[in-house]
């Protein structure tokens, strides 16, 4: 106390919070408040969605609903979500077996061989912009070029509109993983003789794999939640449809949507039990891609 | 000296014919997403070409929707799209940059993570569910909220036009701006925390030696320095905004009018498209893939724009730093 007194009066400025006016403290703190309060207004609707779909959707839940195929009556009990599950999973999949080889490909372009050329650029730009084109363009667009070329909606053509829309993802995200790769790696495999495929094949791709991996896991998470792009190109079906190819198909969201406009309770439930699923679903594919980035991370660096 | 270590040095592996087809390989891969964006454009304009030649320049200055006389006008459906975007920007901007801030600049190291992922869960969930949340939870129990706003607001000549009388069901466009405003949250966060971050520490220092309160430094030192990068973030956000589809089409009504009533229902381009095209044919699906054309031009030019400022502003931020 004493030596506080004493330095105050030798002229050093007092320091402490009681300096500052009662303006500007009181502005400071309603200001802090107010940040701090934002991201408590970004949790509450996360936590009441979840609560939602957990009380609501668990309630149906059961091994028949995961199972059994869809009824056909929306008023009447009974039936369940399997066709929705395995189209959802074979329509993502094969969304993933286009995208992903070809997004790390694109990648693999834009980060070893055209780095900072007019086209690389432009490439890069055009990836950004087709990240931003709305989900139901992609719907749209494979509408026009399949659906109405071939007059037949099947899951195939659910899969081309997903695959499009994790392209650009998959490119972008590969490609900053591609940028971690240390030079000396690519300069080492190099000067040992090797070529440049061979060194981006064996050297850059399986140094970044894990990178790569978690990043084309989170664009197939997106891309399972999606229902604009497929709900009018995959068409609809009661039974499973193992076929990609042929017949149409149908998928969680898509049973969600349709689910979600009936007036009646049964309906209703199941809808919550179709987004209970779907959840699950992506939650699995967040969780596995977070868990190979942390996991594998340190490889990386 | 001797020659032929020359031509010991080449290595195994297909020579330089497989170097240059992989190359060609991995440069039609990128070439793709320009492909995409060509066949989009093409394709799109040629299917929806019988309803523009139609209806002419209408097609969007026409506010009558009737598919069974063959008059589209979608200035209602457009301005669906425009009102649900400018709510969501008015709740989801100063939410994300409040939750940009509190993340590069308050919240301790431990904090940092666990927000991180509460936003990455919140952009997680597909757009249907919070659609089906909408719909079946949210409506219902904002009816008597938007009646109150009503009571209060709805006497006042002008601000009474906009929270005139709600609708039953609360399938409206305020209630459409809402959900979406809640799935823009984490891209217009994750960009701004970007901007944010770019801000150096100097000068953030400098403010606090001032004798600067962390507000004051946060006015004085990041705002101004990040003014352009948040443009541009929150135009991304309109964009994301105005391509959303399903969580609309569930919430929004779907009438089509033109009225200042927020608490009305209406509809929105995506949500036209997707609800009416399985009954269509004809120079009716022909003016509902118009729709989509011009809703992928508006986004083509957002986007562009947006980055376009995010990318300067952010090589102004590093001539700074460095």
């Amino acid at each position: 106390m004493t030596t506080t007194l004493e330095r105050t009066s030798r002229g050093t400025p007092d320091l402490t919070r009681r300096a500052l006016s009662t303006r500007r403290r009181i502005t400071n703190q309603v200001a802090l408040g107010a940040i701090t309060l934002a991201l408590v207004i970004a949790i509450v609707p996360l936590g009441l969605v979840v609560y939602s779909v957990i009380s609501k959707g668990g309630g149906i839940m059961s091994g028949e609903f995961l199972t059994e195929d869809i009824s056909l009556s929306v008023r009447r009990a009974g039936g369940g979500m399997g066709p929705a599950i395995i189209g959802t999973l074979l329509i993502t999949g094969g969304a993933a077996l286009m995208a992903v080889p070809l997004g790390v490909l694109g990648a693999i372009y834009l980060n070893e061989y055209g780095k900072q050329r007019p086209l690389a650029r432009l490439i890069r730009m055009l990836a950004d912009i087709m990240t931003g084109v709305p989900s139901i363009i992609m719907g749209l667009f494979i509408y026009t070029i399949w659906v109405l070329t071939f007059e037949a909606r099947s899951g195939f053509a659910g899969a081309l509109a997903l695959a499009c829309l994790m392209l650009p993802v998959v490119i972008r995200s590969t490609e900053e993983m591609l940028k971690l790769v240390p030079d000396e790696l690519r300069q080492a495999s190099l000067a040992l003789g090797a070529r440049k495929w061979r060194t981006t094949v064996t050297v850059v791709l399986p140094a970044a794999i894990s990178g790569i991996t978690s990043g084309s896991l989170l664009a197939i998470a997106r891309a399972a939640g999606e229902t604009a792009p497929i709900i009018f190109v995959v068409g609809a079906v009661n039974a499973t449809n193992w076929n990609l190819f042929s017949g149409e198909n149908t998928a969680l969201p898509a049973q969600i949507f349709s689910n979600a406009s009936q007036p009646f309770q049964i309906a209703q439930d199941r809808a919550w039990g179709a987004a209970l699923t779907l959840i699950a679903i992506v939650l699995i594919f967040t969780i596995i891609a977070r868990f190979i980035a942390n996991r594998f991370a340190i490889k990386e660096r | 000296m001797t020659t032929e270590t020359h031509t010991t040095l080449t290595s195994r592996g297909g020579g330089p014919r497989a170097d240059r087809s992989f190359m060609i390989l991995a440069l039609a891969a990128g070439l793709l997403v320009l492909a995409v964006l060509a066949l989009i454009l093409i394709t799109t304009t040629r299917e929806a070409w019988p309803a523009f030649s139609h209806m002419g320049l209408s097609f969007i200055t026409e506010r009558t929707w009737d598919p069974p006389a063959e008059v589209f006008g979608a200035l209602a459906f457009i301005y669906g799209t425009a009102l649900v975007s400018l709510i969501s920007l008015i709740f989801a901007v100063p939410v994300s940059i409040g939750i940009a801030l509190f993340l590069t600049e308050l919240a301790p190291r431990r904090l940092r993570g666990p927000a991180i992922t509460v936003i990455d869960l919140l952009a997680a969930v597909p757009s249907v569910v919070f659609g089906l949340w909408g719909v079946l939870v949210v409506a219902p129990k904002l009816v008597p909220v938007y009646r109150w706003f009503h009571d209060v607001l709805g006497g006042i000549p002008v601000v009474g036009s906009v929270f005139a009388e709600p609708i039953g069901s609360g399938r409206s466009f305020m209630t459409a701006g809402l959900i979406v405003a809640i799935m823009i949250v984490p891209i217009i966060t994750s960009i701004s925390r970007e901007v944010f971050s770019t801000v150096p520490q100097a000068d953030k220092d400098a403010a606090l030696a001032l004798g600067a309160t962390r507000w004051e430094m946060i006015k004085g030192a990041v705002f101004p320095h990040s003014f352009g990068g948040l443009v541009g973030a929150v135009i991304l956000g309109l964009g994301r905004a105005m391509g959303e589809t399903i969580a609309i089409t569930l919430v929004i009504g779907g009438s089509t009018q033109i009225t200042a009533n927020v608490f009305a229902s209406g509809n929105a381009m995506p949500s036209v498209i997707v609800s009416q095209i399985g009954e269509s044919t004809g120079t009716f699906t022909a003016a509902l893939i118009g729709l989509g054309v011009v809703l992928f031009a508006m986004t083509v030019i957002i986007n562009t724009l947006a980055q376009a400022i995010v990318r300067r502003a952010e090589a102004r931020m590093r001539g700074a730093t460095s």
